[in-house]
């Protein structure tokens, strides 16, 4: 299990420095955004006429979160201190998630050309990773403040995931394949989820201003860039470090 | 006995064979580990986690209600 073992530790050593280093960034870019959200939130909530909470209901899998209508059933981390180590903790773990991703297809691609991987192509690689899982499903359904109402959630995570696969697989071809009709499939398959179109909500009433929205989707996109970037090239340095550990205790 | 014997140039093939499809599954079931937590930070239904985890799926565009 020693290709399983350097993929594990690279993507555990990546991803606690990548996650402790964006949860830095998110505490001055997307954090505040997401409190000042909820503010407008918790605002709109008394006040909201009973017909529109009636349409909200209707309609809408409005962004309800448990903490306003199921404040003594659902435990929820505290504001502050709390709160945070739960949103670093979260981060680690979708850092180690991802890396594990990455560190597979590195061992993958070293596997087969018996190179190792360099920093620089593990930020290639970590700049798809970008592609896939934060530009594509982000043009269907951009990054949402809390108060903001949006089409029922499980809509919206079926066509966030089929958007994320048919782009990895349209890059997938277009990179590996190298041929016009095999790319010219790929842009297709990147393509064919924005044409079928994202889930979305005819009417949206939220007070949340638009500016704060589009700040918003900046600083997630910045932040996820950076996430990446970040991911990308730690992860590789990671796993050619390991992996040569293991390769040389195999030969000795 | 002949069709069991392997020549040199297939024996020195196969340790090489073995290996790759055992880095392969190696990094197949890394790889269903890395979307299992990703799918379980992101977009588990359970309350606990959702709330847990809450400023993180709105920090990367995931889908939250």
């Amino acid at each position: 299990m020693s290709t399983f073992r350097s993929i594990v530790f690279s993507s555990v050593v990546a991803g606690f420095v990548v996650g402790a280093m964006v949860t830095v960034i998110q505490q001055f870019g997307t954090v505040p955004l997401i409190l000042k959200a909820e503010v407008f939130e918790k605002a709109a909530r008394p006040h909201r006429s009973e017909a529109a909470a009636a349409a909200t209901q209707e309609t809408v899998a409005a962004h309800d979160h448990a903490e306003h209508e199921h404040a003594a059933e659902t435990w929820e981390p505290r504001d502050g201190l709390e709160r945070n180590a739960y949103t670093a903790a979260a981060n680690v773990l979708t850092a180690i998630g991802f890396a594990l991703l990455l560190a597979a297809f590195f061992a993958l691609r070293s596997g087969n050309a018996g190179s190792r991987v360099s920093w620089h192509e593990g930020l290639m690689w970590g700049l798809a990773g970008f592609s896939v899982f934060a530009i594509a499903p982000g043009l269907g359904l951009p990054p949402e403040l809390p108060g903001v109402p949006a089409a029922p959630l499980l809509s919206r995570q079926i066509w966030w995931v089929v958007a994320a696969v048919a782009t990895a697989g349209g890059l997938g071809l277009i990179f590996f394949r190298r041929s016009v009709p095999a790319s010219i499939a790929g842009l297709i398959l990147i393509m064919l989820p924005h044409l079928i179109g994202a889930p979305e909500l005819e009417h949206v009433e939220t007070n949340v201003p638009t500016s704060l929205s589009h700040q918003f989707v900046v600083a997630v996109t910045l932040t996820n860039l950076i996430f990446w970037s970040m991911l990308g090239g730690l992860t590789g340095v990671a796993f050619a470090h390991f992996d040569r550990d293991t390769s040389h205790a195999n030969a000795t | 006995m002949s069709r069991t014997t392997v020549t040199h140039a297939e024996a020195g093939r196969l340790p090489i064979a073995a290996g790759q499809i055992s880095r392969l599954a190696q990094s197949l079931m890394a790889m269903a580990l890395g979307l299992f937590i990703v799918g379980v930070v992101g977009f588990s239904d359970i309350d606990v986690v959702h709330n847990a985890a809450h400023d993180v799926r709105h920090s990367n565009a995931f889908p939250c209600h």
